[in-house]
């Protein structure tokens, strides 16, 4: 595993530079916005990386939060083995809202699935919350990302910095919301159990994306605004860069998150070590401080 | 009370949907005869409302058109401001005594205790916009031109998707260092979509220029949601000490 890290490290590297030169040199220029659109090519690949990173944290907390009960660990199975071959079947059954396909509607419910099964295969306990902590952490870095480049693009595009009520302008800033007080709560506990309350909070800032989605979505037919695209359909070439882009962007968010991951790792096992090291001079008692020097440095918070 | 639900059986297992009912009204009126003797956050919660108010109509100063287009707004964001500091208050007293660590050891439901704080809250701030809706009405000189009994159901299905949401992290930011900040930063996120549907909702009724149906259908999705939400997950937020 060691050594995986710095081939992994200099192949993402490479990706990205080759990612760069696509887009900023081989991609087309776009007839209508000349190069301001080059920025897609940072702000997609980041939107979708961040969207899953928060979905894989979705599925860990859910999955931190069921595993300890079994009976409630078969219903969250069944559940999205329900959510699965529901979705499909839905997807190509009745009639959805325009402009979805029903293969897409359809790989989502499947993935839904299969990543649930996934993580539940290979993660487990505080193993679960780790991945949570650290999708979290990353995500919100790369839903920055998508914040920020979004308003330098949209400003000579659109004419405007922000277009408030934009049903994925507002949902993309609620999410980063979201994640954001999920991320303080884990620094302000004081709960020996941070993990359990993070969980939750993850599971109700789920809940509350399609609720966002869905009450700005009536709020945008309302009062029209500028538009994301022109009518969805893409240069494939433009297609080709965006997704050499994405795919540099994943192999750069797993990089970090599986550094972050290592790092989330040692500092649990350094905070045990320590917890157990200082139980252990309380128990040799006032010998302890003298013979040992180690548990006295300890002791006196060095 | 207290004693004739606990001493009515074998204290080790309250199975029955009565147990629970007796657990949440007893609780409830706990709270209610503690509110009524204190008023602690009924008054405080009225006078923060009271001084949003005031400072809003001077910063303002609308023609009655416009304030058909922002009282909504303000309203509910006065009313948001004000239910966080009863929220607050919600789960502190428990701690007083340990109280809530003796609940955690006892066989008593968590939901039955969830509820009757969730309900107790929901009284209060109804109350509370029972109070200041007249107040409102005087300093923005308004008058609804949509259907304006459509108000009450956006007022209760909203007030209860704010309190529902509040109570549950409340409990959750009671673990949390800097408790009384740490409620409005999980909060407020969540509740968007819900404030969203009490200001769009409102508005569309006071201007009477469209049909607050979708909004009112939103609300009750997230109450629905939410206090489902709630009552699955209260456990383990309990026993997260």
């Amino acid at each position: 595993m060691k050594r995986a890290f710095p081939i992994l490290a200099t192949f993402t590297a490479l990706a990205l530079v080759y990612a760069s030169y696509q887009a900023l040199r081989v991609a087309p220029t776009d007839a209508l916005q000349g190069d301001v659109y080059r920025i897609i090519y940072y702000h997609v690949p980041s939107a979708w990386t961040a969207f899953l990173l928060f979905f894989i944290n979705f599925i860990a907390s859910v999955h931190y939060l069921v595993d300890s009960n079994r009976s409630a660990s078969r219903v969250a199975k069944w559940m999205v083995l329900a959510i699965g071959i529901g979705g499909c079947v839905v997807a190509y059954v009745t009639p959805l809202p325009n402009g979805m396909r029903p293969s897409v509607a359809a790989t989502t419910a499947l993935a839904i699935t299969a990543v649930y099964f996934v993580i539940g295969k290979y993660f487990s306990g505080d193993r679960l919350d780790m991945l949570a902590v650290t999708t979290a952490e990353v995500g919100v870095v790369f839903c920055t990302i998508v914040l920020v480049t979004g308003p330098i693009w949209a400003r000579p595009v659109w004419g405007i910095w922000w277009a408030p009520g934009d049903i994925r302008l507002t949902s993309t800033l609620v999410l980063w919301l979201i994640y954001v007080s999920y991320l303080v709560l884990r620094r302000f506990s004081n709960s020996a159990q941070t993990q359990v309350l993070a969980a939750t909070v993850a599971v109700f800032g789920a809940l509350d994306v399609p609720l966002v989605y869905f009450s700005i979505w009536f709020f945008r037919t309302q009062h029209p605004q500028p538009v994301i695209g022109g009518g969805g359909s893409m240069d494939p070439r433009m297609l080709h860069v965006l997704l050499i882009s994405w795919m540099a962007f994943l192999c750069f968010a797993f990089l970090v998150c599986w550094l972050r991951y290592r790092f989330e790792t040692m500092r649990r096992e350094v905070e045990e070590a320590q917890v157990l090291e200082s139980l252990l001079g309380d128990d040799r008692g006032p010998s302890a401080e003298t013979g040992n020097p180690k548990v006295a440095l300890n002791r006196s918070g060095l | 009370m207290h004693k004739q639900s606990f001493t009515g059986g074998d204290a080790m297992s309250l199975p029955s949907s009565t147990t629970r009912g007796a657990i949440t009204r007893a609780t409830l009126t706990k709270d209610i005869r503690l509110e009524w003797r204190s008023k602690d956050a009924l008054n405080s919660m009225l006078f923060f409302s009271l001084l949003v108010v005031v400072i809003f109509s001077f910063s303002f100063d609308p023609l009655a058109e416009e304030s058909r287009r922002i009282a909504g707004g303000l309203v509910w964001v006065a009313i948001l401001f004000a239910a966080v500091v009863a929220l607050n208050q919600t789960w502190a007293r428990e701690l007083r005594n340990q109280v809530l660590d003796a609940y955690r050891v006892s066989p008593a439901p968590p939901n039955a205790l969830f509820m009757a704080k969730a309900l107790g809250n929901f009284l209060f701030v109804s109350l509370l916009e029972a109070l200041m809706t007249p107040l409102f009405i005087i300093f923005y000189n308004l008058r609804a031109l949509g259907p304006a009994w459509q108000l009450i159901p956006i007022a209760l299905l909203g007030t209860w998707a704010l309190v529902v949401n509040g109570t549950f992290f409340a409990a959750i930011s009671l673990r949390t260092r800097s408790r009384e900040l740490m409620l409005p930063l999980l909060l407020f996120p969540i509740s968007i979509p819900a404030v969203l549907g009490m200001v769009a909702g409102t508005t569309a009724i006071l201007t009477g220029e469209n049909s607050a149906h979708f909004w009112i259908v939103l609300l009750l999705t997230y109450d629905l949601v939410f206090t489902t939400a709630c009552l699955a997950l209260f456990e383990k937020v309990l026993d997260a000490e």
